[in-house]
Order: structure tokens, then sequence, then C-alpha cells
């Protein structure tokens, strides 16, 4: 019945993120660049707009030189290089968006029509095709079919292949009920049977938010790209009432000043390198959290994610493994450890929850073997005893919280050994769980289940706290276990016996005092605690109502990611800053270069201040304006890598970006101009 | 340069910030509505002139409401001012019979003596009555500090808020400054001046016998009380055309120190105040400390340029001539001489005060280039009184947010995040200030009618242009003299300037204000930009002067640098 069948075992698409994109990005992005030349399009960057506007009147000016037969080799250039910058700017943002069109290419060919089997209300399956499904509407999605619409699974489970999303190419088990009920239209139904209801009708699923997301279509300008276009057009509108009064001044010094010079100097001061490259770095940041497969729903987001003051983690699955394992087993005195280790082992010979197999493996690294008998019968937990364990033989094993284990002894706390009952509590404070084994009619002794951290998290919770990040640790647990996991993972401070809307009231007492709050959750109920939260990274294996509530997918479902979203947004401002930085300190370069040369014919004491020695007055203005056009080109790079984040600490980080991007803004356009002039005076071009 | 020198503008800086401290905890306490001990005494006056005038004293205002209270009170001052100045032949004691100014200098004036500037187009002696001193000049001077003094509190206020929505009471503001502030402590020091010798009299004249034997007539009036207001306020309009060069005004070494000290110790205590009210003392003593570096290394530099033997005279033929090269003393004091004289001008042009113990105009190119620059760079150092301290915030917040982006966080200052209208405000303020000054001294350049008054041709008379602008715009009131500025399109010009200057950059600060009062005050976290500290200072500095050398760069080549390249190039080979 369905058109499109696609190979259970092969991977179905090319994983959607993109590193790169080689030539034809390249090629596209100057095709691009020139379109873009077009005023309009330029009217949401005033720099650049006023860089075309210079050009505009350096062109007539040129015309008007070329009729009045005058000189026009110096004018041309200046032209040129002024449509030049304004080109390199259209480039940077180009090339930014252009990783982007070839990333959303990759998932539109995903994107297949499928004929989807309707499930009527009365039963009837009907073919119908994808694009005309509408929300509500049940599926019927069998092995080997692409799920038409993203929806949630109401009946059956199924593996499903989510490659065209995730890139991963393992697949992944749905089921309805629960927090992995969703499914994403697109990907592929790898064995079993699915009814799924739909949840997004064509044109707005998760695939086409998706394509429009990297594709950048729907890109606002972020707070803080606000607040610096202001900064950058007070800038240029002092810059321009600088070039504007130059006139007067220097028609009382005795010097009339050539428009087309005055244009140059005037492009040279406005801040054209970030004006250039702002949108490329924003175009950028998305692209960098696309490379750890997290999508952002807007630039405000990943902004956000750079500002975050308080990080909620659950602690199952996030800090710790999420399963308890046993770590060691204390034997009741006056007992062979093996016994107890070997009761341990018998009683959770059957048993299949992770606890269990945690005691096997235990008790097998501490090298006993022994194997199942024959005439073993399992005792599976139940609620009643509280116990499971193994009989075989006359032999009976069982294993269950100490109280559920005495009772069944008929024995009384005060029964247990003063050994054995130090184990407990020492157990208990530790945060971990103590279980009693008993063989037979006696306790043998107690395992010790260990909630138990995962490596490596500590030293990135120290990083966070060096970043400025407050890190939370969400968990059921009572305040004792909590504590134990809270100061050995290294979180600054937990929520023990938190119920999920703890976690949303939490999330507003922090805002409420100004912090910006990151979270991560994939279950149902995390949904409002994900649409409070500033950032809100939703796992692509959660529920459609989690998935719809963050702000970020992270396709991979890995919810310490959060840390390389949180710096992915620092890398973000911190490249503006220093691009900024940079952008306004290579002025003073540029008038060290340019107001000796426009005014030295008539106050020869100026010659003074032409401190680069450069070779002629034109020669020196060329230089400016070939070194500020080249500039943004030349910074194209770092822009879209973003310049490198490092938790150092606030001080040492401005420290260290201080003296590159400020000092070095400095003292760079010295060395640039001096170097373009002497290429422009030995080539002879003025 | 000598030692002494060095020590006596080491000393008189050191002593103007250390007096700030004690004025400015006590300040705190005046916009925080807490007790002094002058209540008793001044309690029952503040009380009944708010029920005179049907002010609630406890009604707080938004912004806007803050502002036009401001620009209102602002309003009628100048109309009072400017019906003295023009009315001043029907009123009484005028012995003189001066008659009133004509329409466009008493405009100038009274706009002047409104926004704090004191530029002076008239010469004192021969022009005001002493009602229009006292009734006219002196109460604005007392207002247009405690206008200054009340925005700094409401900018404390703003930072100390929480997600708050208003800024204090205006009217309560300026009354509160001038009754608990600036009144006593001038009374106080009018008096010790009295005791150094600075006359305080209703008769305009004495007669003296001169050494010749001839009979001359002295100007005299109640010179004492203007003088310590004219320097406490950051005023600088002095009682006589030759402001604190004139004996009578300064007539000692303890006179000038004490008026030293007093023009720039209050800008130093709205910083300290200010850091108490907003909570961050620490950030507070960042921006005094930058204050007095810059300040400091103003006077050095001055200092230096002016005991430099001029090329001229250091030139061979000069001294095979045997001429001796000593300190530029142009246009100075004998009394004061080089050191006095450089750290007055670099303190009356870093606060905007424009008092002079020298004759700048006749400094050397880099002395008056230096505070020609002070001037331009927003009068921030430390500044006027209340108008130093929420320029210096202006920067700061401009520094916060083009550097602070680089520790990857969506810039702070003392706990508000620095955004899109924060922003916005503080470009819209720091923009006004380039585009009157030089606006103005473009036309000015090439405007038949206005160059007229430029006594001094080439580059010199540029800087004459530059500076009137400058102090005008800055209402910083010190003249770089040469130029005649009672002219309609001088006066006109200059108070309009002055008008932008004041008032265009009020605005947009009490609207940012505003904006920072409303945000959440956050508390400060490992990974925000730490601004209580060394580095945050010089990268404030760093800002300070890179934006206004990037704003005036070519003015201040054309004007001053031009010229101190030519006395280089053509007496230096």
């Amino acid at each position: 019945m369905s058109s499109t069948r696609v190979p259970a075992e092969a991977p179905v698409h090319a994983p959607p993120v993109l590193g790169g994109g080689g030539q034809g990005v390249i090629g596209r992005a100057l095709g691009d660049s020139v379109a873009k030349m077009d005023p309009r399009r330029l009217s949401r960057n005033p720099v650049i707009l006023a860089t075309w506007v210079t050009a505009a009147l350096a062109s007539l000016s040129l015309i008007d030189a070329a009729i009045t037969r005058q000189p026009t080799a110096f004018a041309l250039q200046i032209a040129l290089w002024l449509w030049a910058t304004v080109l390199f700017a259209n480039f940077a943002e180009s090339v930014a968006e252009g990783r982007g069109k070839a990333a959303a290419d990759a998932l539109r060919a995903a994107r297949v029509d499928t004929l989807a089997n309707l499930v009527g209300e009365d039963g009837q399956v009907t073919a119908t095709p994808a694009h005309q499904l509408s929300v509500g509407q049940i599926v019927h999605v069998a092995a080997g079919e692409v799920i038409p619409a993203d929806g949630e699974i109401v009946e059956g489970v199924a593996s499903v292949n989510e490659a065209a999303i995730t890139g991963e190419s393992a697949p992944v088990i749905r089921e309805s009920g629960g927090d992995r009920s969703a499914v994403t239209g697109g990907t592929t139904v790898v064995s079993d049977w699915i009814k799924v209801r739909v949840t997004a009708s064509a044109g707005s699923s998760f695939l086409d938010r998706m394509i429009a997301m990297v594709e950048g279509a729907d890109r606002r300008k972020t707070p803080n790209e606000m607040a610096l276009g202001v900064l950058l057009a007070g800038l240029t509108l002092v810059f321009l009432i600088v070039v504007a009064t130059l006139v007067g001044l220097g028609r009382n010094a005795g010097v009339r000043l050539d428009p087309l010079v005055l244009g140059a100097l005037f492009v040279c001061l406005i801040p054209t390198t970030i004006g250039g490259l702002i949108a490329a770095i924003g175009i950028a940041g998305m692209d960098r959290l696309l490379k750890f497969n997290v999508l952002a729903t807007s630039g405000r987001a990943v902004e956000a994610a750079g500002d975050v003051d308080t990080l909620l983690l659950d602690k199952t699955g996030t800090i710790t493994f999420g399963n308890r394992m046993a770590v060691e087993v204390i034997s009741a005195p006056a007992l062979p450890d093996s016994l107890a280790l070997n009761a341990a082992l018998m009683a959770s010979m059957a048993d299949e929850t992770p606890e269990g197999r945690s005691i096997v493996a235990l008790a097998r690294e501490q090298g006993l073997s022994g194997a199942l008998p024959s005439d073993a019968r399992p005792i599976p937990f139940s609620a009643a005893t509280r116990l499971s364990g193994l009989d075989a033989g006359a032999m009976r094993w069982r294993k269950g919280a100490v109280e559920a284990v005495l009772a069944q002894l008929g024995l009384a706390r005060g029964a247990l050994s003063p050994d054995l009952d130090r184990a407990v509590d020492r157990i208990a404070r530790a945060g971990g769980t103590p279980l009693a084994v008993s063989e037979n009619d006696r306790l043998v002794g107690v395992v010790h289940l260990k909630d138990v951290v995962k490596p490596g998290v500590k030293e990135r919770f120290a990083d966070l706290r060096r970043m400025g990040v407050r890190t939370v640790m969400i968990t059921g647990d009572n305040p004792v276990t909590a504590a134990a996991i809270a100061s050995e993972a290294g979180v600054d401070t937990f929520l023990a016996e938190a119920k999920p809307e703890d976690k949303l009231a939490m999330i507003r007492e922090e805002q409420a005092r100004g912090r910006l709050v990151a979270m991560c959750g994939d279950g149902a109920n995390d949904a409002p605690a994900l649409a409070q939260a500033d950032v809100g990274v939703a796992m692509q294996t959660g529920t459609q109502a989690a998935r719809e509530a963050g702000n970020m997918v992270d396709l991979d479902s890995d919810p310490t990611k959060v840390i390389e979203i949180i710096e992915v947004g620092k890398q973000l401002l911190i490249t503006r800053g220093a691009l900024t930085t940079f952008s306004i300190a290579n002025d003073v370069a540029k008038y060290f270069a340019i107001i000796p040369a426009i005014f030295v014919v008539s106050l020869p004491a100026l010659s003074a201040l032409n401190v680069m020695r450069l070779h002629s007055p034109q020669s020196a203005i060329l230089s400016a304006v070939i070194f500020n056009a080249l500039i943004i080109v030349a910074l194209i790079p770092l822009a879209l890598r973003g310049v490198r984040y490092r938790p150092i600490g606030a001080q040492a980080l401005l420290s260290r970006n201080l003296l590159i991007y400020g000092l070095g803004g400095l003292v760079a356009p010295f060395v640039g101009i001096k170097i373009v002039d002497l290429v422009v005076s030995t080539l002879g071009l003025v | 340069m000598t030692w002494t020198g060095w020590a006596e503008i080491a000393f008189t800086l050191g002593l103007s910030a250390a007096a700030g401290l004690p004025l400015g905890l006590y300040l705190a306490r005046i916009w925080q509505g807490g007790a002094t001990w002058l209540d008793p005494i001044l309690g029952p006056l503040e009380r009944g002139l708010y029920a005179l005038a049907g002010i609630d004293p406890k009604a707080q205002q938004g912004w806007s409401a803050y502002a036009i209270s401001i620009l209102a009170l602002n309003a009628v001052g100048f109309f009072l001012l400017y019906a003295v100045l023009r009315l001043q032949g029907l009123a009484p004691f005028n012995p003189l019979h001066l008659g009133g100014m004509h329409p466009a200098l008493a405009f100038n004036t009274a706009v002047s003596f409104v926004t704090n500037t004191n530029w002076q187009a008239y010469s004192g002696e021969t022009t005001l009555s002493n009602v229009s001193q006292m009734f006219g000049l002196t109460v604005q001077n007392f207002l247009s500090a405690a206008t200054g003094i009340a925005i700094a509190a409401a900018l404390a206020r703003a930072f100390a808020a929480h997600r708050g929505d208003t800024l204090g009471n205006a009217f309560v503001d300026v009354t509160r400054a001038t009754l608990y502030l600036l009144l006593p402590v001038s009374l106080v020091f009018a008096l010790v001046l009295v005791a150094l010798g600075v006359p305080q009299t209703l008769a305009m004249r004495v007669d003296a016998a001169t050494l010749e034997g001839a009979k001359q007539a002295l100007a005299i009036g109640p010179v004492a009380s203007q003088e310590i207001i004219k320097q406490l306020g950051t005023n600088g309009g002095g009682f006589f055309n030759a402001n604190s060069a004139h004996p009578f005004e300064n007539p000692n070494a303890w006179t000038n120190l004490i008026e030293e000290v007093a023009m720039n110790a209050l800008s130093f205590g709205c910083v300290v105040a200010f850091g108490v009210v907003s909570l961050a003392r620490r950030e507070a003593r960042v921006l005094l400390g930058v204050m007095l570096a810059l300040v400091a290394a103003a006077a050095a530099a001055i200092y230096a340029a002016e005991t430099a033997p001029t090329p001229a005279l250091a030139s061979p033929a000069a001294q095979a001539a045997h001429v001796l090269a000593g300190p530029n003393m142009e246009g100075k004091e004998v009394r004061f001489g080089a050191s006095s004289s450089a750290v007055w001008t670099a303190m009356t042009t870093g606060a905007s005060d424009g008092g002079v113990n020298a004759m700048i105009e006749s400094f050397t190119p880099l002395g008056g280039g230096v505070a020609l620059f002070m001037i331009k760079l927003g009068e921030i150092l430390p500044g006027g009184v209340g108008s130093g301290l929420f320029g210096m915030v202006v920067m700061a917040v401009l520094a916060v947010f083009i550097a602070g982006l680089m520790v990857g966080r969506t810039p702070e200052y003392l706990g508000k995040k620095i955004e899109a209208r924060e922003v916005k405000f503080a470009v819209l303020a720091t923009l006004i200030l380039p585009a009157a000054l030089l606006g103005f001294a473009a036309v000015a350049a090439v405007l038949p009618a206005a160059l007229k008054s430029v006594s001094a041709h080439g580059p010199h008379g540029l800087t004459e242009i530059l500076y009137a602008y400058s102090s005008a715009v800055g209402n910083n009131g010190s003249a770089f003299a040469g130029l005649n500025a009672d002219t309609p399109w001088w006066d006109t010009t200059l108070a309009i300037a002055m008008a932008i200057g004041r008032f265009g950059y009020i605005v947009p600060v009490l609207a940012m204000a505003g904006a920072l009062a409303a945000k959440p005050r956050l508390e400060p976290t490992a990974g925000a930009l730490p601004t209580d500290g060394a580095q945050f200072a010089s990268l404030l500095i760093g800002v300070i002067l890179i934006l206004g050398g990037l704003q005036y760069f070519p003015a201040l080549a054309l004007g001053p640098g031009v010229e101190h390249f030519q006395m280089q190039h053509l007496i230096g080979r």
C-alpha cells in the first residue's frame, strides 16, 4: 500500500549536519552577495547602507570627472574599493547563510511525499497523500514505511530509524504512552507497526520548522544584535558629523576638501568591519549549534544561552547513570565474605532489573561464577513482600529493603548485628540504598546500591562554575541521598523530593531574581518548565509536548549537551564584542593615514602625523580604503568559527580578548595599511 | 618643572578628592532623605517651602515626570534671570546706574547660568548691578548645581531599584541639595574667603590711591558669596571679567587652594554618594579613580607643556643672545606660576567649572590643546557637580557594552543588564555633544559674521572657535579669550549650544535611568565582567580616550595640532 519503501537497514540519508559546504557554498555565496547589492535589502544594516550610498556618490563624482576630462585613475579605484566593501559585507552574510542552506537541502531531500495509510473512524484504511493529512487523524505505519507526519503513537511499539533527522543510523524504540511516544515525519519504521495520531499538518511539521530554521528564513534580530545595531548606527552618525563638519574646519584652514576623499574617510571611520560581519556572526552561531546536533528555534535562544545563570539538571541520566548499581557486599559477622556475595548473586540471578544485573556483574567481577541451578524458580518482586529472589531445591535466596527482609525473617530491626546496622546507616548517609540479602532463614549480608555519578561530570560542573553558571540538581530522592550525590558530582545546590511542578516553581523563582535559567527535559510533565525556562532544551526522543515547549531540540538526546549550548551562546557574544572592539580600535590608524594626507599640501606641519610614512597622500587614502575592505574578508573565517571561549573566568577572558582585539585592533591597521601602501606605490596604482 | 610644582599639583588634587569623601557620604544622606544635624534648623524651612509650593514631598516621579519637572524648573529660572538682566536698570541697588543687557546678551547670559556653564560674554564689573549678581546669577549658581546633583541622585536610585518605576522627586532633590548642602557649605566658606581678604559688600566701588599718586576706582561688591558657589557648584562665572586671576576674587595662595579644592570636591562627592545610594561603593571607587587619574594626567601634561621653554627661546640663536629660556609665563599670574595654573586649568576644564586663574589663550599649543581635549571628553573628569557623575556613568555603560560582550554575556553594569534601550539613550547622549560642538564650529569657521570676532589667524583662530563651542556644549564656561563673544551670532549660537549640551544630555540620561530602574537588579555572578577593579578602570580610560579622540581627532589636529607642529617646525631647526 505504501508507495515508498526504504530498505530497512540502509542508512536513509547522510546526516543533515554538514560541517562545511565546499565549493558550491562559495559559488552560491558570490552570486548571492551580488544580489544583495539592492539597497532595499541593505536597509537592515545602516553601516553597510551608508557605505553603499558613499560608493554611489563616489561613482557619480567619477562620472563627473570623466565628463570634465579630469584624471580618473584615483577616483575609479576609490569607487571600486568602496563597492567592494559592500560586496565583501554581503559575501560574509551569504557564506554564513550558504552553510545553512546546504544543510536545509539535505533535510528537504528527506521530506518525500509518501502515501499514508489513513485509518478511518470505522477502522477502514485508505491510502492518502501525506500532505493531505490533518491534525488528529490516525495513520498506520508498518515496517519499512516512512512515517508520513509528526505524531504521537497511540498503539503499538516499533523501532524507528531517525537518521533523516538526527544522522544517527541506529534505530530507536518508540512506543505508545510514556515519554517515548513522539515520532517525526520523514523517519522510517524499521520493525513492527504503530498507529500514529497526527499532531502537525504538512508545512508545520518538525522537519519543516527545522528546514526553515537552518535556512535562516525567519531570522529576526536578537536583543543583543539590536543593542549593538544601535551603537553602530550611533557611531555611523557621529562619524558623519565628524566628516561633514570637516568641510568647514578645513576651509577655515584654507583647504577645499574633495568630496571623494571625505567619502573615503567616512567609510574608513564607520564600523564597516563589524557592520559587515554582524549578520554572519549570528547565523554562524546557529550553525555551530547545528554541528552539535542541536536545533534552536531562534537566534534569541542561542544568545540567551550565553547569559544563563542557573542550569537545572535532572539527576537521573544526566548526572548519574540513572540506575543504582551494586558497589559492595557487606557480610554478616562470622560468615565468610563469599557466602554473602554468593547469596546476593543467587538472589539476583533471575532479576532482569538494572539493579539485579549490577549485582550479578559485581559478583562476576569478584570471581564468582555460579550458574543458574536447573531447578531454579525465580521469585519475582511483589509489592506485597517487597522482595525478590530465587528458590532452588531447598535453598531460598531473597533480597530487598532491609525492613522487608527482616519482616520476612520475623526479626525486629534491633536484631540486626551492630556491624550490619552500622553498615546500613553508612550506606544511607552516603546516599546509597542498602539491600538486605537472606539465605534460607538467616540474614547473610547487605548490598550497597549506589547511584553512580558519570565520569567527567564533576569537571564539567567546575567549568560551569567558572563560566558563572550555577548548577541545580533536580531529583526525586530524599534530601540525604540528594546531598550525597550533589557533593559527589560537585553541583552547587539541589532540589530533593522534587515534583514536576517544583521545577516550574524553581524556574519562576530564579527568574524573579533576574536570572536566566536553562534546563533540559523530555517528559510530558517537563513541558511547562521547558516553556518557562529561558533556554529549554528538549530531547529529540522526548514527547511531542516537550519538543514543542522547548526552544531547542537536541537531536542526540544528550542532556549534558546544555554545556556546549551555553558555550556556543557565549562564543557568539564574545565574537560580536571582539569584532566591535577591533573595528573601533582600527579607526585610530586610519586617522593617522588620512588626516595628514588630506591636509598636508596646505598645512605641511601636519606631515608630522604621517607616522606610517605613507608614500603619497593619494596612496595613503587608497591604502586605508583597501585595508578597510580587505579586513572584512580576512575576518570572515573568524566570524564563522567564532572567537574561542575558555572557561577561565570573566576577568582573565576580558584581559585576553582586550589584548588581542583591542590592542591588536590598534596596532594591526598601522602594519596593514603600511603594507597595502607599499604594494599600491610599488605597482604604481596612483 | 620643580618638585614643589609637582607636589602642589599632587597635594591639590589629593585634597579635593579627599574632601569629596565626607561631602559624598553627607550627600548620600540628603538623597536618601536621612536625618542630618541641620534638620532642626532646616527641616521646618524645607517643609514650609513644600507647603508653599504645593509639593507633596512623598510623591515619586517616573523618569518622564522627573525630566519634565527639571526642565520646567530650569525654564522658569531662565525667564526670571532673563527678566532680571533686561530690567536691571529699573531695579534698586544700582549705584552706577547700569542699564539692562541687550536681548542677545541677556539671552546668552541667562542660558549660560541656567545651564551651569557661566560663559560670560560680558564683563561683570562694568555690566551688572549687585541685584543682578546676587538675585540673578548667584541664584542660578545654586539652582543649576542642584539640578546636576538631583539628576545624579535619580540615576543612583535607578541602579538601586529592582523593577522600580520611579526615580524620586525632582523638586525635593533640588530643594534638599540646595538647603542642606550648597547653602551651608557656601556660607561657611564664604566667610573663610572674607577672612582671607575677598571683598563682600554692597558698595560697588572703592577709590584707591596708586603709587603714582593717581586716584583709581576699583570695582568691588558681594564677591565672596558668589565666589564660593561659583567654585563649589562648578559654575565658574566670575564676579570680575578676569575671574579668579583677579586679586579680589583670588587674593592669595590660601584662597587659591580653597577655590581649587571647592571646584572638584563636590563632583567627587557626587561619585561617592552615587556609590552609597546605588549600593556599588567599590564600582564608584573605580569611577573616582579614573576621574582622578585623568585629571592628574592632564595637569601633568599642561605643567610639562607650560614649563618647557618655547622653541624660540631655546633656539641656538636665542641662547647665543643669552636669553633666559624659562617657562611660558604669558597670561599667567606671577602669584600662581605655572604649577598652580596647570593644576587649576586641568581641574577647571575637567570639571566644567570654567573659572580660571590664568589665560588659557596664552598657553602653548599643547597646554591649551590638553585643556581643550579635557572639555571635549564630555566634562566627566570629574565633571560638573552631578553632571560629571552621570556623564561618567554613560561612558561606563558604553565601555561595559562594547567590552563586556567579550566575556560572553549580555553586558551588565551595577547589576543591570545593558540592552538596546540603555545603549540607545547612552549613544544619544554622547552623540548630542559632537553634533552641537562640531556643527556650530564648522559653520562659524567659514561664516564671515562669526570670524569677525576671532582675533587670531590660522590654527590659533580655529582653536578659539573650537574652544568657545566646546566650552558652551560642555557647559564649562571658560574662554580661550581672544574671542569677542558679544555679537548676535556668538551670543545666540553659544546659548543654543549650551542648552543642547545641558538638556540634550540630561533628558536621555534620565530616560536611560528610567529604563535601568525598571530592570531587575541582578546579583553579580562569576561569569559577569567585574567592574570594580583596575582592569575595568583601565578599560574605561581607554574607552574615554579612544571615543573622545575619534570624535575630535580632525578638529584637534587642525587647531592645536597644526599650531604645535608649526611652532616646532618653524623655529625648531
